[in-house]
């Protein structure tokens, strides 16, 4: 026994750490047992097929072009619609961190109200406004506009504009959390030194914003990864997401090994997109925990 | 004496309710749910139930395959009764998972035509993949054949089709000239090669029946490939859609029983039961698709009206491609399913 170890302090210190542990014990228990285990549940499903170890259903990324093509398209609307939400969720954070409190508190809950209605009603909604005979195309053809409807949804340009829709909360939140913290002093200060208001926004205000803006990226990219229900009804059936990809391999040809192992891919993709993002600015501000 | 009352009150109707589970038959019976199983339940499964005595307990699974392969490598089975794609069956049969059924036990399917039985299966219910058209669109010249419904300059508009192969594969090849008794083996090469020209015309590849439904209802579509049951209904609420049976591609799921079913004898009973005649002529009282065994025609139940919108009367099956599921259920089927996605995709 040395003698740090009866420091009164220091075991003040571990009691209170074994405490902490018991505190989390359930909340522990519950992401072992319901996410854990099952994830390398699915891993191995992968991995193991009717009593040996096989790569077959990983050496099918290889081969088959199907896989290579859906992991592309969702690659490529994720990148799109992360793109369009900073573009339309940048301005309506900074107006919403800029404006008196009433004001702020009016654009925040418009921004979630739609938050508020499930994903399903939302699909149709669109579904609604965009076809051929919808609410947008009679407006534009009955105007003269346009001679023949534009095709709008059952394609990817859809899929984009409902899956931007869903996800501009999760760029806006996270925008506003950051942008409220910058203190005003500096961007006065910038403008007293005699920089114009737009270089006082790149020099200042922007960097200022970044980690916000990061985390606001990183959800909606993400989260975009994984989208099932808004392609599948405003796709037309050719666009063709990973998740997609994963259910029809359960439904349609009852290969869970495969499932699994695209499963697996998608998330190995997942655990990149936020190391990548980790290196930029630490995970606890992408998680908005600091 | 008011526990005592309770105590007496209690142990009286738990003897009731086990001497009711003991003494009673029962089958439990699955079907794919919604609309559908709430008619079959008034249609076949309570004149069934009362007939024969027994309780029908029911469960029901948009897709009942994944589950029987549950139940068999699990070793628990809980299911009797099926209602699924003969497809199923027949490999489900093959696996061991679903039981051979004894023809001689059941009667009632000896006058259904041997196209509609497998070892392992016997046709229940009827639907149809048909041409529909928008009638505004099209007026006095609507698109009757698929290879009007290929044919893009003389029937211009938006096109939907499945995103599945089955009936679609078909119909290109009709489209691009093949008999209609010399369909299968489907010639899958010429299938894919003759959909790639429709394609870019195809506006939506449909994945589930009410969005094939709400395309025709909003007009998204002037034309699509859809199961008869969701185009009457279209129709009925008064939508400006036409179609007919003409070179409909008739598909049927069938009954059949689990390996080690744990009611097996009650479950045999059952499915002679559901095919009489008599019961199997109430399908189309409560719902669109049609009878399973073709007797039900001749009991006089079913007006010439409504057997003339029912895809399994004989004047329309005579009309209509019967679909091979011994073929999509063969490899080459299993292959043609795989390609699809690919086909679709690009």
């Amino acid at each position: 026994m040395t003698k740090s170890t009866r420091n009164p302090s220091e075991l003040h210190e571990r009691r209170e750490q074994r405490l902490m542990l018991l505190l989390l014990a359930p909340a522990l228990l519950v992401i072992v047992v319901l996410l854990v285990l099952p994830l390398l549940w699915l891993a191995w499903q992968s991995i193991w097929q009717d009593g040996r170890f096989t790569f077959a259903h990983y050496e099918r990324f290889m081969t088959d072009s199907v896989y290579w093509l859906a992991f592309l398209q969702t690659f490529r609307i994720a990148a799109i619609v992360t793109l369009l939400t900073v573009v339309l969720g940048y301005p309506v954070a900074y107006v919403a961190a800029g404006a008196p409190q009433r004001w702020s508190i009016l654009i925040l809950t418009m921004v979630l109200l739609p938050f508020w209605t499930s994903v399903l009603v939302r699909a149709y909604a669109w579904l609604i406004l965009l076809q051929r005979n919808g609410i947008i195309n009679s407006a534009l053809t009955g105007s003269g506009l346009i001679d023949a409807p534009l095709r709008l949804v059952n394609n990817e340009f859809g899929t984009v504009i409902a899956t931007i829709h869903i996800l501009l909360p999760f760029m806006v939140l996270p925008l506003y959390a950051t942008m409220k913290k910058i203190p005003g002093e500096l961007t006065m200060a910038g403008a007293s030194l005699g920089g114009s208001p737009m270089h006082v926004f790149l020099r200042v205000f922007l960097p200022l914003s970044l980690p916000g803006l990061i985390a606001g990226m990183v959800l909606v990219f993400v989260l975009t990864l994984g989208f099932y229900i808004t392609p599948e009804l405003l796709g037309g059936g050719r666009t063709y997401m990973v998740s997609m990809l994963v259910s029809r391999n359960i439904e349609v040809y009852n290969e869970w090994g495969a499932a699994s192992s695209i499963s697996v891919v998608l998330m190995i993709c997942v655990f990149l997109v936020f190391r990548l993002a980790s290196l930029l600015i630490p995970f606890e501000r992408i998680m908005g925990t600091r | 004496m008011t526990y005592r009352l309770c105590m007496i009150a209690l142990s009286a109707s738990a003897a009731v309710f086990l001497a009711g589970t003991a003494s009673a038959e029962q089958i439990t019976f699955v079907s794919q749910g919604g609309a559908y199983q709430e008619a079959q339940t008034k249609a076949i499964l309570d004149p069934v139930a009362e007939l024969l005595g027994i309780t029908v307990n029911q469960d029901s699974s948009p897709d009942a395959w994944p589950v029987i392969k549950t139940q068999a490598a699990s070793g628990k089975i809980i299911w009797d009764v099926i209602d699924t794609p003969a497809k199923d069956c027949i490999r489900g049969g093959e696996q061991g998972m679903i039981a051979k059924l004894d023809f001689s036990k059941i009667p009632n399917a000896e006058k259904m035509p041997a196209a509609y039985k497998s070892p392992y299966s016997v046709a229940y219910e009827f639907y149809s993949s048909v041409l529909a058209y928008n009638k505004e669109k099209f007026a006095d010249n609507p698109p009757k054949t698929w290879a009007d419904f290929w044919d893009v300059k003389k029937f211009p508009g938006t096109r939907a089709l499945r995103n599945h192969p089955l009936a679609t594969l078909e119909a290109a090849l009709l489209a691009d000239g093949v008999a209609a008794d010399k369909l299968y083996p489907l010639d899958v090469d010429r299938a894919f090669k003759k959909l790639e020209e429709l394609k870019p015309h195809v506006s939506v590849w449909w994945t589930s029946g009410a969005q094939s439904a709400q395309l025709l209802a909003d007009g998204e579509v002037d034309m699509e490939m859809a199961w008869n049951g969701r185009v009457a209904a279209v129709v009925k609420e008064g939508a400006p859609i036409g179609y007919s049976f003409n070179q409909g591609f008739l598909q049927y799921t069938s009954l059949c029983i689990l390996s080690g079913a744990p009611n097996m004898e009650t479950a045999v009973k059952f499915v002679n039961t559901a095919l009489t005649p008599d019961i199997q002529a109430n399908f189309p009282a409560y719902i669109d698709y049609g009878p399973g065994n073709p007797e039900a025609y001749k009991t006089g139940k079913i007006s010439p009206e409504r057997a003339a919108e029912m895809p399994s009367s004989p004047e329309n099956a005579a009309i209509q491609v019967l679909v091979a599921d011994e073929w999509w259920s063969s490899p080459a089927g299993e292959d043609a399913q795989k390609r699809w996605a690919s086909f679709v995709q690009q």
